[in-house]
């Protein structure tokens, strides 16, 4: 590697790249709300389907067809009981979801006109309306005396925790970080979720009661399975993640290398997102959708050049069609089949990746071409997922893991007593927040049922 | 281009929409700007007896929205002219001399006391008026003080009315009919005994638009409290509709001469009327809805229509659709349609199954193969009632096709080529024998 001294002009990564009014402007609502007359006509384009493909194309079976009508009528409490009975975390769904490849897809009117309606804003829209009228619809049921462990509070461990509540069971949740959330707090791409939302969702789904929240409590820390298994009538297990996926170059830990959920974790958090140091010339490894979260928040912050690198060719990216759409939109550049070689770097910092370029093979293996590409880079962001941390889960048990992931049953059951697990940590998902929801809420109706039947 | 003139009664105007008495035709002001947007004719706002009457100053329209903010229904509450007899007799001859080529009809009611008539139509007439149109319609205030519709719903009242009116006047004596009565034949046939040229019809409906959710009371009110109004707008065509073809085609009444109102929008609804038995039309909802300027559209859609039509002129058009509408006595009882659902049209929404399911035949069956939904018509079960048709959400996916030869499977009976109706059923108690 060559170690030449950088000049102060070629140190490029800095703060304040963009001014603070136009850093506000970046970051506004993705997709505004719907004022009422514009959710009153919206809601007038469903057609209320028979078995309707979009509440079965909903991981978390909202009956959407229902929860139109109700805001066609003006009932829009109604409506919000609807998504929320069945779905705690609407109001985040609605702005997180990706409609384009679950609810919205299904919708007949693609069929009919190519343009479905718009659910997700309506969704957005009757949620909107008790949780910023703080009008609670449910109440915890009466005490059965049961204690449950709920490890995590992102959407999977709280969803449970709120379906425990309103059963009567006393909750308590571990949670390592500082503030809760999860992912909706941490993850979610900040123009999707403005105005701390995140945290007023909280607030209002907590509000049941029953519920106690005990922060800095990490697996393997302060905090072991075993223990939680003894000491509670069940273990709910909604960890997540919690570390990244390594590139397994030499030099990976050199400046300007950096995990994309870490930075866009710090994103989330800032105060003044001007502040935060951006590159000038970005490249993201990766396909997801935190790939493109976050190269278009980079673009948003002020970066110059952003090109997501991805090993594979476009139609086998997990971002959706959309997001890809979202990332040419804000000027990102797309480079496909291209797999990271190795890191350039001057004086200790990223200044360039060479990638071999990749080659399909008939049985989906990719296999390197011999070409080479390098495209230049102050910072390289690994955005290639994410891992589940084992310690304090898998010590003198028989959990099963399998691929990195709990492995559970339909009821979201782990392979031990008395323990259940969902969300990210769990073999199988799609890494989606309305899944987590439905993986809480459903291991809570089995707790619930085992407990009743105990 | 078809020919949109007209002659009703021998009274001219260049197109057959005319606006109806109401406030569109208030004053001079308003008809002058309806002339100049196109419009054919007008029935000036009804004429009554001094001292002019007055208006509530307060809510007197409302409206009936969908979601859209689409005016589906509409009511009103104003009576007839709150302007001096004098006042508006003066207009109207200022209006007519401007405008000689349009129609201009002056809407009167009076009390039932022939000296009124004898002293006030040939007073009117002497403006210039081309005809006379007898409100007979008006459901609120007027009907609490014996005229409008409680003239209307008295076929003797009408009769009486209507002679007077004949005796002192020289131009054309229209009747126009309520509907708040339970057979629009009964004042049909007084007017045509008291010697009236034509009837128009229908007049507004009784009607309570809904309730204020906040306070709980009707909606809207004059202060704390508020009356029944008039119904019109869209809402309410197939009852007018109804009551137009009752008279074009009844034996006694068939050669009365109609002018069609109520819910006139677009030239569809003006189809609808004409061909139904109505020689023009009258239009003031859609006016109040959307403005003067929809005459423009009302004119090129239905000259348009004649033309693809092969039609010269409105006159071709009229009573078109009289022939089809009988009693459902002579219905064709022998007659076997069964629903077909166009499968590439089909949208997969699932409506026509779920209708028919829970509130008809159970004939449209729904299977789901793994997402891929099919809804399918088993003519085992299907009567033709034409319910999926009704909600189906695309133009055409569904139709009603008549089965000619073969057995019904719903009932194991051969199709019958002959006409068979209820006069002639063996279930009907007073059949013909």
């Amino acid at each position: 590697m060559n170690d030449k001294k950088l000049t102060n002009e070629e140190i490029s990564i800095k703060s304040h790249r963009l001014g603070k009014q136009e850093i506000e402007d970046n970051f506004k609502d993705l997709h505004p709300p719907l004022s009422a007359i514009e959710a009153l006509i919206e809601a007038d384009r469903c057609y209320f389907c028979y078995d309707a493909p979009c509440t079965k194309a909903c991981p978390s079976d909202i009956d959407v067809p229902g929860f139109i009508q109700s805001i066609q009528s003006d009932n829009l409490t109604g409506a919000a009981d609807k998504i929320l009975s069945e779905n705690i975390f609407g109001g985040m769904c609605a702005r997180d979801c990706p409609t384009e490849v679950l609810c919205q897809q299904a919708c007949v009117r693609n069929d009919h006109e190519e343009k479905p309606v718009e659910i997700g804003l309506l969704q957005r829209y009757a949620t909107d309306s008790v949780l910023n009228n703080d009008v609670q619809l449910f109440s915890r049921g009466a005490d059965t005396g049961k204690s449950i462990a709920v490890v995590g509070a992102g959407p999977a461990g709280i969803s449970c925790a709120h379906r425990l509540a309103v059963f009567g069971h006393k909750i308590t949740v571990y949670e390592a970080k500082e503030k809760l959330g999860g992912l909706n707090e941490y993850g979610i791409a900040a123009y999707k979720t403005i105005n701390d939302f995140a945290q007023q969702e909280l607030s209002y789904i907590l509000d049941i009661g029953g519920i106690t929240i005990k922060t800095g409590m990490q697996l393997g820390k302060q905090i072991n399975l075993k223990d939680l298994q003894q000491q509670y009538d069940a273990v709910f297990l909604g960890c997540g993640l919690g570390t990244v996926n390594q590139l397994n170059l030499d030099n990976e830990n050199i400046s300007g290398v950096i995990d994309a959920v870490e930075y866009i974790a710090n994103l989330r958090q800032a105060n003044n997102k001007e502040e935060l140091m951006v590159g000038k010339n970005i490249v993201v490894i990766g396909g997801g959708m935190t790939a493109i979260d976050i190269a278009v928040q980079s673009k948003l912050l002020g970066a110059e050049q952003v090109t997501i690198a991805y090993r594979r060719s476009k139609d086998k990216m997990a971002a959706s069609e959309y997001e890809q759409a979202l990332a040419k939109k804000h000027d990102v550049q797309m480079q496909y089949n291209v797999s990271p070689k190795r890191l350039l770097s001057a004086d200790s910092n990223v200044t360039a990746m060479e990638f071999d370029i990749m080659q399909s093979q008939n049985d989906g293996s990719l296999m390197a071409s011999g070409e080479k590409i390098t495209i230049k880079a102050d910072v390289i962001f690994k955005a290639i997922g994410q891992k589940l941390v084992t310690e304090g889960l898998t010590e003198n048990n028989s959990l099963q893991i399998k691929k990195g992931r709990i492995v559970v049953d339909e009821h979201r059951k782990t392979s031990l007593a008395k323990v259940w697990a969902g969300g990210d940590c769990v073999l199988d998902g799609n890494n989606l927040t309305v899944s987590a929801v439905q993986d809480g809420k459903l291991a809570a109706i089995s707790i619930n049922e085992t407990l009743q039947g105990a | 281009m078809a020919d949109l003139s007209s002659d009703f009664l021998g009274i001219k105007s260049p197109n057959p929409f005319w606006l109806a008495s109401g406030p569109p035709a208030d004053k001079a002001y308003n008809v002058n700007r309806a002339f100049e947007a196109g419009w054919g004719g007008v029935s000036w706002k009804t004429l009554g007896e001094d001292p002019h009457i007055v208006n509530v100053n307060g809510p007197r329209y409302s409206s009936m929205m969908s979601n859209d903010r689409r005016v589906i229904g509409f009511n009103n509450i104003e009576l007839i002219t709150d302007r001096p007899f004098q006042v508006n007799l003066e207009e109207m001859r200022q209006v007519k001399r401007d405008w000689p080529d349009r129609a201009l009809v002056a809407s009167v009611m009076f009390p039932m006391n022939e000296a009124s008539w004898a002293k006030l139509i040939p007073i009117i007439e002497d403006a210039g008026v081309d005809g006379f149109e007898l409100n007979f319609g008006c459901p609120h205030g007027m009907s609490e003080r014996g005229m409008g519709a409680a003239v209307g719903q008295v076929p003797e009242y009408i009769k009486q009315a209507t002679e007077w009116c004949k005796k002192y006047a020289t131009t054309p004596v229209i009747v126009k009919l309520t509907p708040n009565i339970t057979d629009v034949l009964y004042p049909a046939e007084a007017c045509l005994e008291g010697g009236a040229d034509a009837v128009s019809l229908i007049n507004t409906i009784n009607s309570i638009m809904r309730v204020d959710y906040d306070n709980l009371t009707m909606f809207p009110t004059t202060g704390d409290m508020g009356s029944h109004g008039g119904y019109c707008g869209e809402a309410v065509k197939p009852i007018a509709l109804h009551m137009v073809a009752e008279i074009a085609r009844n034996e006694k009444t068939k050669s009365l001469p109609i002018s069609g109102i109520g819910g006139v929008t677009t030239w569809k609804d003006a189809v609808d009327f004409i061909a139904l038995g109505a020689s023009n039309v009258q239009v003031c909802t859609a006016a109040m809805v959307y403005g003067f300027k929809i005459i423009e559209d009302l004119k090129t859609g239905l000259s348009n229509f004649l033309d693809e039509k092969g039609m010269n002129s409105v006159q071709e058009l009229v009573g078109k659709a009289v022939p089809s509408v009988t009693d459902w006595k002579y219905l064709n009882l022998n007659h076997i349609d069964k629903a077909v659902i166009d499968q590439d049209k089909c949208i997969k929404c699932g409506r026509c199954h779920i209708v028919c399911e829970d509130t008809s035949h159970q004939a449209i069956e729904y299977s789901n193969n793994g997402g891929d939904r099919v809804f399918t018509v088993i003519d085992d079960e299907c009567v033709g009632c034409n319910l999926c048709v009704s909600v189906c959400p695309v133009v055409d996916c569904i139709s009603m096709v008549a089965m000619t030869t073969g057995t019904d499977p719903r009932t194991g009976k051969a199709i019958s080529t002959k006409v068979s109706d209820w006069t002639t059923h063996p279930n009907n108690p007073l059949k013909a024998s």
